[in-house]
């Protein structure tokens, strides 16, 4: 069976008709074509499919489409203005914080959230942050350091 | 991984739900957060033909404080547990747990219902809610019924929910006044696993004459179900406060819990780490110093 939904993604409203059966996951890729936002383990465990649900991140791959029906959605796609990159993402480039790439788009948007929470994080609330955002290059230290940078000092 | 189709049912009531219920038994599934059941469902563990969607029911959300006592909605989810002003004094101990549930992704999913519905024997808020007295209230179209906690807890993946019933909230009462509490959780890693041993402990003192007045212990990860050391409890309650006392306290949990051996550890390492979680415990409620544990 289809059922109608909406969606607000990366701040455009759009309405489609999906089975009950798909996860936000593949509406975003296969629907949607935003392949930002990578399947890991789909099973909630490696955070490579972290969107922001109303701001809030989830793992993408452990919703149905459905269950997002009227919530808006931020992706990676949904960061960069134009040419000019999210804050986040020049500092992740700055630090070196990438190599393969496959954990960024995850690991981004669970920064992009606590830093919306949190202007002025402790290392700690950065590594607290990052628990559910595996990255196998073990480039931790550097992801950390690239959030850090962003930290709003003496205002938090 | 793929989930198999079904059909997706969105109630705008409870009586809807209770009604759906009545019609599909065990045909249907009742879905919450999901981070539980979906991934049940992609591993084809269960299969059901039809999911019956809470979430959009307001009467289950929210946490409401009465004269002294908690109701949390099972639609609370655990990043709302995290963060609720009410979880003050020994509530708090229920918000500290869910602080160690899996990641953020997950707490912003997750709910107090399912994680309890799901009733692994090592669901995180379980050991804080025994040593808190909740209850549970469930209700179907027949009306509502609450039953201790302890006895909604059956089994690994068994509760006493009937059928047509679902968990429509947590009832916690006031907790003594000057309780001192803590949770700590024993993983593989600091983060992202479930328990292999956790402790929750709530306890109250004399401290003109340095003893325990009353002492609450749940154990988590190590039985069939989340567990009271009732054994342990008796020995420290009303006596004086010591180190000798809480080891010895710690071994006679160790020895009445029922531990299994699992892919994550063996039944041994598991009776060993209840024997240290339990004495750290004890000691980190009541201000002493304990090892550095987690992050």
């Amino acid at each position: 069976m289809i059922y109608p939904m909406k969606l607000t993604v990366n701040d455009e409203l759009i309405e489609l008709e999906v089975p009950a059966h798909r996860t936000l996951l593949e509406v975003l890729r296969n629907d949607l074509g935003l392949k930002g936002t990578k399947e890991g383990c789909g099973a909630g465990e490696c955070g490579a499919c972290t969107v922001l649900l109303d701001d809030e991140p989830v793992n993408a791959c452990l919703i149905l489409a459905l269950q997002a029906d009227g919530k808006r959605v931020t992706t990676i796609e949904g960061l960069s203005k134009g040419s000019n990159l999210h804050a986040i993402q020049e500092a992740f480039i700055r630090h070196g914080a990438i190599q393969c790439g496959f954990c960024t788009p995850g690991m981004i948007l669970s920064a992009k959230a606590l830093l919306e929470r949190t202007p002025n994080p402790t290392e700690k609330e950065v590594r607290r942050s990052l628990v559910g955002n595996f990255c196998r290059c073990t480039g931790y230290q550097k992801i950390v350091e690239a959030i850090l940078s962003l930290a709003k000092r003496g205002d938090g | 991984m793929r989930l198999k189709p079904f059909e997706f049912l969105n109630p705008s009531s409870l009586e809807d739900v209770f009604e759906l219920l009545v019609r599909y038994g065990n045909e249907a599934k009742c879905l919450a957060g999901g981070t539980d059941l979906l991934v049940q469902m992609k591993q084809r563990r269960i299969l059901p033909k039809r999911l019956i969607n809470l979430l959009p029911l307001s009467e289950l959300k929210g946490i409401h404080k009465a004269e002294d006592s908690l109701r949390i909605g099972a639609l609370t989810r655990h990043v709302d547990l995290e963060r609720s002003a009410f979880l003050e004094k020994g509530w708090n101990l229920l918000a500290l747990a869910a602080t160690k549930i899996g990641s953020p992704q997950i707490r912003h999913l997750g709910t107090i219902g399912g994680n309890l519905c799901n009733a692994s024997p090592s669901a995180d808020t379980a050991p804080p809610l025994l040593v808190l007295h909740a209850t549970v209230c469930l209700s179907s179209l027949k009306g509502n019924r609450q039953i201790p906690l302890e006895a909604f807890l059956t089994g690994p993946g068994q509760t006493g929910l009937r059928e047509d019933e679902i968990l429509k909230e947590v009832i916690l009462p006031k907790p003594p006044e000057g309780s001192l509490f803590t949770y700590l959780k024993l993983g593989r890693r600091k983060s992202m696993d479930l328990a292999l041993v956790s402790v929750a402990v709530l306890v109250t003192i004399n401290p003109e004459r340095k003893t325990f007045e009353q002492v609450r212990l749940a154990l988590g990860s190590v039985a069939p179900t989340p567990i009271r050391a009732r054994a342990a409890e008796k020995q420290l309650g009303g006596n004086l406060i010591g180190e000798e006392a809480i080891r010895e306290a710690a071994e006679t949990a160790a020895q009445e819990c029922q531990p299994m051996t699992d892919l994550r550890a063996t039944a041994e390492y598991r009776r060993e780490m209840v024997k240290v979680l339990v004495e750290r415990a004890v000691k980190q409620s009541l201000g002493f110093p304990i090892p550095p544990t987690g992050i």
